[in-house]
């Protein structure tokens, strides 16, 4: 019958390998390039990112603090995306954009997750006993 | 067993003794009645499936085949045998609590103290949805999904053994706990301060955490392995859009767990830490916040509904388009149904908790997303009624569970989005009406969608069909023992009555109770009438045999292969050109190959999963009873094992030519005789 190896199994022997098996190397692993370049640009830009936060806050460069905090959190954020992009080689072509798209899902739900708990958190009041005076002032 | 009295004080006390803990004769409730003559029935029964094994000298065999296996198909069905043992254990805590409650009105007190029964709604919501629910889901998954996309077996099959033997450990330590201490009595979520040490100084909820810490390893492993096995093994040409829908909400439902459960065990080490170290993540005092623990195990415990009831959409799936003899209508709004579905799971945990008080604009966000996430169920529910219409219906019983479930799961999702709107809410929480709600979904989509699954792939399994007319009577015990069960606890809920209540004083309310009674036993004949089924199913093999390996006139790839499939499933890899791909094959004449067999590389069985998983569970009980040398050497023994294991290099092996080939030509024999 000619449709058989249209459709259907063809004995190819390049399929006789176990699919799934812990030590079986899978077709299309390319692991994504790792320079020297990409690692020193990943390290100098780390100890920048690592430098200027510890700077602002020895040489108490600005007097509101919150400023600072503010300066802080944005330069951890660039600081974790620098480990991902020169260190963990995160980028849409690896893993035929698997990876970026598992890292997208994630940030999402750990976004969701975080920024959910604290609004969930900070409103929990609409249930809570009226305090007097003195409890405010003795708060643990 | 050792009180700690004074709250905040870490409960390590001075005098446990340092060899044993907390434990000592003290531990062991003889002196309770109904748990002594518990404790001898499953001795005896358990003594007497130990000798039957060694008099059929049954323990190399069990050992070897399948103990240490690292095949998928055996480990599905062990995961399944846990499920149904687990089953009427957690079933048994149910028709105890629906007799109590039948009876305990005024005068009399019913037959449990309320300690007693505090531990069995714990016990049995725990065990319904962490060691029945959750193997169930993860043995069908197991044995299905590699087979659907012309795998071989998972990718990290040791791992598989791995896991399902942790998940085992954690059903074990569950199981013990009602012979050596106690078992919570907190809920089925341990909410601190509850649960902490100051109020629960017990053993209790040291079981509840270690059996949950090791069940979810198991759990949490399983899912990247079945994850990466969906992404990465998929035969030649099977796209994501060709892939059969039961592999869809696998896929969906594996990557819930992966991103899901990490959140349980983190709160579950810091509720551990609470109790254990002193530390005040959850207690009432010292900045600790109890609500935290309630916020953050409800944004693992949605999408842990979502991880049941997702792959259960794919059995219906399968079975409807099967026994309709149609392509799924829908296909891809079913896909983007289940995707929406996955996402939105994260988006709604607040309505689990809408009277702790986040005020209106929270609960308002909340209900809104509950009531969005019943528009993909909705359109699913659509979907399979437009694949049924003008379908050629096969009323077989994987059909009538899916047409019950069709039923049943409708009123569920309808008192469900009334629980979504947050005043109805503040009136209904912590009623029976919530209970007879999550039942209502449970029973009727969880459940029955296992059973439907088992009765769909039992002939895939083990090569016969199960028997009908027994299935049939199980069914509809199921079915209208559900609506006995349940519905009068819709209506006491209305009136108020709240959950986790031992004894009434309005004896007004005990005819309702006596019906609901009424209805436990109902489905208890079914389960009776399921393990009946099973029995005349096997003694009455040889009528029911299916050589064809195809005995639905299935769609999927799982019925391209023999019924058991072989250990390597699939002699070639089969090529994929449309959704349906067997379907596909047999229209296009499809010709099974009868030569030019290879050898075939395969994975070895290993001792060292449930010798780990043993280890674990040695180190889960000392932890518990603060044994603490035994759970540091545990710990060494564990780590010491697995680098053991890394450098046994012995690990595949390829099944000779010979084999395979004298396999496929039994085969091809088998099926010459069934004129196929």
């Amino acid at each position: 019958m000619s449709a058989a190896n249209v459709h259907g199994s063809d004995a190819r022997p390049v399929e006789s390998h176990v699919h799934g098996h812990d030590e079986g190397h899978h077709d299309g692993d390319e692991l994504p390039h790792a320079s020297l370049r990409g690692y020193l640009i990943g390290f100098l830009l780390s100890v920048f990112l690592t430098a200027i936060p510890f700077w602002l806050v020895i040489g108490e460069v600005f007097a509101d603090k919150r400023i600072t905090t503010a300066i802080i959190v944005v330069f951890a954020i660039a600081q974790m995306l620098v480990h991902v992009v020169y260190f963990l080689h995160l980028d849409t072509r690896s893993q035929a954009g698997w990876n970026m798209l598992a890292a997208i899902f994630t940030i999402v739900l750990v976004v969701i997750a975080i920024s959910g708990s604290l609004w969930v958190m900070y409103h929990m009041n609409a249930n809570m006993m009226p305090m007097d005076e003195h409890e405010l002032r003795n708060q643990p | 067993m050792t009180i700690a009295s004074e709250p905040n004080s870490a409960p390590a006390q001075l005098h446990d003794s340092v060899f044993l803990g907390r434990l000592s004769l003290e531990s062991i409730p003889y002196h309770e009645p109904i748990i002594l003559v518990t404790f001898a029935v499953a001795g005896l029964l358990g003594l007497s499936l130990l000798v039957w094994i060694t008099r059929a000298r049954a323990w190399g065999w069990l050992w070897r085949d399948w103990f240490c296996t690292i095949d998928h198909k055996k480990i599905g069905v062990m995961y399944m045998v846990l499920g149904f043992v687990m089953l009427i254990r957690g079933f048994s805590d149910a028709i105890m609590m629906r007799a109590q409650q039948a009876m305990a009105f005024g005068d009399a007190n019913g037959y449990l103290p309320p300690h007693h029964y505090d531990q069995i709604f714990t016990a049995h919501g725990v065990i319904m949805i962490f060691f029945v629910a959750m193997p169930f889901v993860t043995g069908l998954m197991n044995y299905i999904v590699p087979l659907q996309i012309g795998a071989r077996d998972v990718a990290f099959p040791f791992l598989n053994n791995f896991s399902f033997w942790m998940t085992t450990a954690g059903a074990v330590l569950v199981m013990l706990s009602l012979f050596i201490g106690e078992f919570a009595t907190t809920g089925w979520l341990a909410y601190p301060p509850l649960s902490g040490a100051a109020y629960s100084p017990g053993v209790g909820v040291d079981y509840y955490i270690w059996a949950l810490q090791i069940a979810g390893v198991g759990t949490l492993l399983s899912g990247v392995n079945l994850l990466v096995t969906i992404i990465k093994m998929r035969a030649p040409g099977m796209g994501l859009m060709q892939m059969p829908i039961f592999t869809w909400t696998s896929l969906c439902t594996n990557v819930l767990i992966v991103a899901a459960f990490p959140v349980l065990t983190a709160v579950l080490v810091l509720l551990a830490l609470d109790r254990t170290v002193g530390t005040n993540f959850f207690t009432n005092d010292f900045g600790g916040n109890p609500m935290m623990y309630v916020n953050l195990i409800w944004i693992w415990g949605h999408p842990e509904v979502y991880i049941l009831i997702l792959p259960l959409f794919g059995v219906f799936s399968e079975v409807v388009s099967t026994f309709s003899g149609k392509r799924l209508f829908g296909y891809a709004s079913m896909v983007y149904a289940t995707i929406v579905i996955t996402i939105l799971s994260y988006l709604v945990w607040l309505h689990h908790f809408f009277t702790m008080g986040s005020g209106a604009s929270v609960n308002s966000f909340f209900g809104i997303t509950t009531m969005i996430i019943s528009i993909p169920t909705g359109a699913k529910m659509f979907n399979w009624l437009f694949t049924m219409y003008r379908g050629r219906i096969r009323f077989e019983l994987p059909m009538l569970w899916t047409m019950g479930f069709m039923f049943t799961f409708v009123i569920g999702g309808m008192t469900g989005v009334l629980l979504a709107v947050p005043p109805a809410d503040f009136v209904l929480h912590n009623s029976l009406f919530l209970i007879a709600h999550f039942h209502n979904v449970i029973i009727g989509g969880v459940v029955f969608g296992v059973f439907a699954g088992v009765s769909y792939w039992f002939p895939k399994v083990f090569g016969y069909k199960l028997d009908v007319f027994w299935g049939r009577v199980s069914f509809w015990c199921w079915q209208i023992g559900f609506l006995f069960a349940f519905m009068p606890l819709y209506i006491l809920g209305l009136m108020g009555v709240t959950r986790r209540v031992s004894h009434f004083e309005d004896t007004s309310l005990q005819p309702w109770f006596i019906v609901a009674a009424f209805g436990a036993v109902l489905i208890g004949c079914g389960i009776l009438a399921m393990l009946v089924q099973f029995r005349v199913s096997y003694v009455r093999r040889e009528s029911l045999r299916d050589d064809s390996g195809d005995p639905w006139n299935g769609r999927t790839l799982e019925w391209a292969t023999s019924s058991p499939p072989p250990d390597y499933n699939f002699a070639f890899t089969p090529r994929v050109h449309d959704i349906d791909a067997w379907w596909d094959m047999k229209r296009g004449g499809y010709q099974r190959p009868t030569t030019g067999f290879l050898a075939i590389h395969m994975p070895k069985n290993t001792p060292a999963g449930i010798i780990l998983a043993g280890i674990s569970g040695v180190m889960g009980f000392a932890l518990i009873w603060h044994i603490w040398w035994a759970a540091g050497a545990a710990f060494a023994a564990l780590i010491a094992t697995a680098i053991v294991h890394t450098f046994n290099l012995d690990r595949d092996y390829h099944v000779p030519v010979e084999t395979v080939t004298a396999v496929e030509d039994l085969r091809t024999r088998q099926l010459a005789e069934a004129g196929a």
